[in-house]
């Protein structure tokens, strides 16, 4: 795989912040104002539930506008002048570490910043309608707030740990809104797996930002940056594999990728907000943003690039055999950060475009779920695509906006998903021929799995069960889907001009492209084809013929292939195996050595001692003469030895 | 080495006889006997300070002691000779025969040398040699014993005081006391039956006669029913004869008689049943007067004595 | 035999003798009656070693030796006395709360 590595860049990018001014200096407002949210939503209690969920919509709303504004402000800047750093307190310091509550606004999170102000405000919106009728709104607005204070820390932070508090805090946020349908013991287990499966990447990320203390003496991405190049490359490959553990958790990159499925028990506007459009990009941004230690260890770069394609093709494979709308839609999430962390594992060259692509997908994805929410709300909460059919017509704003999505899920041209999944198969085809095939392969399969999710909801029979009557859902759920299908329509204009990549040139660097084996625009229609050949495949199987309602068996040569795609690919089959259950059988032998062989050991001792002392107590009868008679048995015996020896 | 044999077998009987005796003061006695007896052996060892001393402390001094604490304590100690502890006399019998034939198997390992005479310090001059010796060689000692005793005499009156926790009760008390007993229980206001009083023997032990011929329980001090020695009225009394030995009198009791008993027993005479075990011999008379003649009851005699007249 | 023996092996049977009281009486006043007659075995033999060795220290060690026994015999018949007071007993047998 040594091919994969790139253009080993002899520039590594360094990160240096310049002292926060003018609108910069409110920079910490943005993170402030969402956590002020949280924190009245939560210590006020009942006293907000009347206005909790507007005010928790405002303030994020807030953070949009300064987001922006700060954006424009920054535009206004000199290209090598948008690193802004802004020292809020010095949050702890010892005598070697010293670690402030830094912030750092720079051209590659403010658009994340954008990202998550913007589409998370457009959720809160949704939410107001989705959520109406349950009697724990506040609470789920608290936490959404709470979510977004978190999802910023995370992208703001300007060291290693302060980005480790907000990778813990979605972390949270994530674990509270999976299960906040805590009465459903299915949404219990999915929060607790998800919890755990986190903590394995966690465990990589916080023994990474170790090492990097170890090796550089600081966690701030600017000592790092700048010391890069004296590390050695073994530690760097080091440190860049275990920053791939932390991503995979929290991107559910296999092999940690079985929690996502399970986080759809949530309800759908987290499944939008957390689990497709912000929080699971995290490891993305992780990625990118730690590009100087990718950069250096190319060894790393290639798991990256392994790791991506084999997730990429997992979340696809299981996309198609899913009948669960929203199950199918977080295969589909799986598979498209798949290709953005392909896109990272590319290097400079596709850094860029992985963001691209990550903002795109945010809108794309995002509006889909909303959609799909809308579907459910139209359906009474049923999630089986089986069950629907034929919903163009009741719902034709949601069909419209979801086609918008859908369109630019598989890329068809002019939509935005086309211009940014077009780039990184660009990028990988001309880096190694067999990951861009891969790449394009799952284009394919895209096509294939939205196509058949876009059939079964909207086309077709209508197979509902008795009793549905399917609506439009009301303008406040209607609203934001149509903002987010103009934004999957036009994220595209992104890339006019290379506008994007110059834009993160200063965090990512910048590289010439490497020239594709067959010319760009070959590599379009190749992908707008191979998309072709997918969407036809699933017109074929579900547009012509009818839904049956229950899920066929599988059949045919790719009978097993459905199987295990039903099954999610094993993959909790898989930890069960691998991880569960040697680690029970593990536990319980050390559980029973305790049991029996320590505590046999140290109770055993006084239980004998116990037991003697309960005979041995009998001699002491509380009679002075037979303590009397015993010292003068002593005496006589001590006399008799003393005789003894005398007359020995 | 006269007086020795002739001495010796009193001490080792005096001795044994403390082994035995019921009694505490038979057994201070005994141990008079014991200690004068070994006085005259210090003199005839040539010791005729300790002689003194030996009469003078402990026989007159310790001993006395010893008859004070017997006659405070006493009264209903007296000190059964059966044994509680399983075979603590067999092996302290054992044991002791040990002890004995080691001690002698010791002492015949001696080698004691050459009999040295005492000469004059043996004589007229002991006391003053000892006095040399105790105020010279061994004046340490001599002060030590001294605090000793200082500390012995006030550990003796630190234990033996008896702190007062309420205010003494005056004669008024005690009447406005009788007085309440009576009207709240009926207690008999009045003073206990007077011992009976006989023309052949006229002392407390007699208990007082009743007319149907049965004793008047409370007329006899407690101390002397604890002791068991209150004297039997069998030859006084001059009741009609009733049934066999242990009977009460003829008929039902007397109604006078279960007046006196139940305010007797108001009174409380005896100490609470701190006896009941059995150790101490059971007070005829007073807890029981059914109790039958084993224990020479009085009432159970006067029953018989009046089926005789 | 010498002339001292009868006094030492009289010594040691009254030793004995009050050994055996001590285990057997239990009359906290016997016991302690003896104890005062092995004391004063004790003493016996002093005695007689010391008129046996022409020696004055015999005698002196029994003058501490009645002494110390004068001290105790106060101490411990006061004890008796606060024992008898408290659990109207003066059986060793009684004060036997101590054990199991």
């Amino acid at each position: 795989m040594n091919t994969v590595i790139l253009s080993a860049a002899e520039h590594v990018p360094v990160v240096a912040p310049t002292e926060a001014s003018g609108v910069f200096g409110l920079m910490w407002l943005i993170i402030a104002l969402p956590a002020l949210g949280a924190v009245v939503l939560l210590l006020g209690g009942r006293r907000t539930d009347a206005w909790g969920h507007l005010l928790a919509t405002a303030l994020p709303i807030v953070s949009f506008v300064l987001g922006v504004a700060m954006f424009v402000a920054m535009l206004g800047r000199a290209e090598d002048d948008r690193q802004v750093g802004q020292h809020l307190w010095t949050w702890f310091e010892t005598s070697d570490l010293s670690v402030g509550m830094d912030l750092l606004l720079d051209p590659l999170s403010i658009l994340f910043v954008l990202l998550i102000t913007g589409v998370g405000s457009l959720i809160h919106v949704y939410s107001i309608g989705y959520m109406a009728h349950d009697p724990r709104r506040r609470r789920f607005f608290a936490y959404l707030n709470l979510f977004l204070a978190a999802m910023l820390t995370l992208v703001l932070a300007d060291n290693y740990l302060v980005l480790f508090l907000g990778w813990e805090g979605v972390g949270l946020a994530s674990y509270l809104l999976i299960g906040f349908w805590q009465h459903k013991p299915s949404a219990a287990a999915a929060a607790k797996k998800a919890f755990v499966i986190n903590r394995v990447g966690d465990m990589g990320l916080s023994t990474a930002i170790m090492l990097a203390f170890v090796t550089f003496g600081s966690t701030s991405f600017a000592v790092i940056s700048a010391g890069a190049p004296e590390a050695s490359e073994t530690t760097m490959t080091i440190l860049g594999l275990l920053l791939l553990l932390g991503a995979c958790g929290k991107s559910a990159q296999v092999p940690l990728q079985a929690w996502l499925l399970d986080a759809m028990e949530g309800p759908t506007p987290v499944s939008a907000l957390i689990h497709a459009a912000t929080m699971v990009t995290a490891g993305v941004y992780l990625v990118v943003r730690s590009n100087f230690v990718f950069e250096l260890a190319p060894a790393a770069q290639t798991v990256v690039v392994v790791v991506a394609v084999v997730t990429l093709l997992w979340g696809a494979v299981i996309g198609c055999a899913k009948d669960d709308v929203k199950k199918v839609l977080a295969g589909s999430t799986m598979s498209q950060i798949g290709y953005m962390m392909l896109g990272a594992g590319l290097g400079v060259a596709g850094y860029a475009f992985a963001i691209f692509h990550l903002l795109t997908h945010g809108f794309f994805k995002a509006n889909m779920f909303l959609g799909a929410g809308s579907v459910m709300h139209a359906m009474d909460d049923d999630v089986d695509m089986r069950r629907y059919g034929g919903l163009r017509l009741p719902m034709p704003v949601t069909f419209l906006t979801f086609a918008m999505g859908y369109l630019a899920i598989i890329g068809f041209p002019g939509f935005s998903g086309f211009f940014s999944k077009d780039k990184i198969i660009e990028t990988a085809l001309a880096e190694n021929l067999l990951v861009g095939s891969l790449a394009l392969l799952g284009a394919g399969i895209t096509g294939f799995y939205m196509t058949r999710l876009m059939l079964m909801t909207f086309f077709g029979k209508r197979r509902w069960r008795d009793g549905v009557h399917p609506h439009e859902s009301p303008a406040v759920m209607t609203g934001p889907l149509v903002a987010l299908a103009a934004l999957s329509v036009l994220g595209g204009v992104l890339i006019l001009g290379n506008w994007i990549s110059d834009f993160l040139t200063p965090v990512v660097g910048h590289a010439e492209h490497a020239a594709p084996p067959i010319p760009a625009w070959a590599v379009s229609v190749l992908t707008v084809a191979v998309v072709a050949v997918g969407v036809t495949g699933a017109w074929l199987m579900f547009g012509r013929r009818s839904v049956p309602e229950a899920p066929p068996e599988p059949h045919g040569p790719l009978g097993w292939a459905v199987t295990a795609g039903r099954n999610d690919l094993y993959g909790d089959q898989i930890n069960d195996t691998l991880v569960v259950g040697p680690g029970a059988t593990v536990t319980r032998t050390v559980v029973d050595v305790d049991k029996h062989v320590v505590d046999g050991v140290l109770t055993g001792g006084p239980v004998a001692v116990g037991a003697i002392a309960g005979v041995l107590r009998r001699l002491e009868n509380g009679y002075v003469r037979s303590y009397a008679l015993s010292v003068l048995t002593g005496a006589v015996v001590v006399i008799a030895a003393l005789l003894a020896v005398n007359l020995a | 080495m006269t007086a020795f044999w002739v001495l010796a077998p009193v001490l080792v009987l005096a001795a044994l006889g403390l082994l035995f005796v019921r009694k505490a003061v038979h057994a201070a006695l005994l141990l008079a006997v014991v200690m004068i007896s070994l006085a005259v052996l210090y003199a005839v060892l040539e010791a005729p300070f300790l002689f003194a001393v030996q009469i003078v402390v402990y026989t007159g001094a310790i001993l006395m002691l010893f008859l004070f604490v017997v006659m405070l304590v006493g009264v209903d100690a007296s000190d059964s000779l059966v044994e509680t502890i399983p075979g603590q006399r067999l092996s302290a019998g054992v044991v002791g025969i040990l002890l004995l034939v080691l001690l002698l198997l010791g002492f015949g390992q001696l080698g004691l040398g050459a009999a040295q005479s005492l000469g004059a310090a043996g004589g007229s001059d002991n006391i003053r040699a000892i006095a040399d010796l105790l105020f010279s060689r061994y004046v340490v000692a001599f002060e030590v014993t001294a605090a000793l005793l200082i500390t012995a005499a006030v550990g003796a009156m630190v234990l033996a005081h008896k702190e007062r926790l309420e205010p003494k009760r005056s004669q008024a008390d005690l009447a406005a006391q009788r007085v309440r007993d009576f009207s709240q229980r009926g207690v008999h206001l009045g003073n206990l039956p007077a011992p009976g009083t006989y023309a052949r023997h006229n002392a407390v032990d007699t208990p007082a006669l009743l007319p149907d011929g049965g004793t008047v329980p409370g007329s006899v001090p407690r101390v002397l029913v604890a002791r068991g020695s209150v004297r039997d009225v069998g030859g006084f009394a001059s009741s009609p004869g009733s049934g066999d030995g242990g009977e009460q009198g003829p008929g039902p009791k007397s109604p006078a008689a279960e007046l006196v008993e139940a305010q007797i027993e108001e009174r409380a005479w005896t100490r609470p049943a701190d006896d009941a075990d059995g150790r101490a011999a059971a007070p005829p008379g007073v807890s029981d007067p059914d109790d039958g003649h084993e224990d020479a009851a009085v009432t159970g005699d006067a029953g018989e004595q009046g089926e005789e007249s | 035999m010498d002339s001292v023996t009868p006094f030492v092996v009289l010594s040691a049977i009254l030793f004995s003798i009050g050994a055996v009281g001590v285990l057997i009486r239990r009359n906290a006043i016997v016991v302690f009656m003896c104890v005062e007659l092995m004391l004063n075995a004790g003493n016996l033999a002093l005695v007689a070693f010391a008129y046996h060795h022409g020696g004055l220290d015999g005698q002196v060690a029994a003058f501490f030796v009645m002494v110390v026994a004068a001290a105790e015999v106060v101490i411990g018949l006061a004890i008796i006395m606060t024992i008898f007071r408290t659990r109207h007993s003066a059986s060793v047998d009684d004060a036997s709360l101590l054990k199991w």
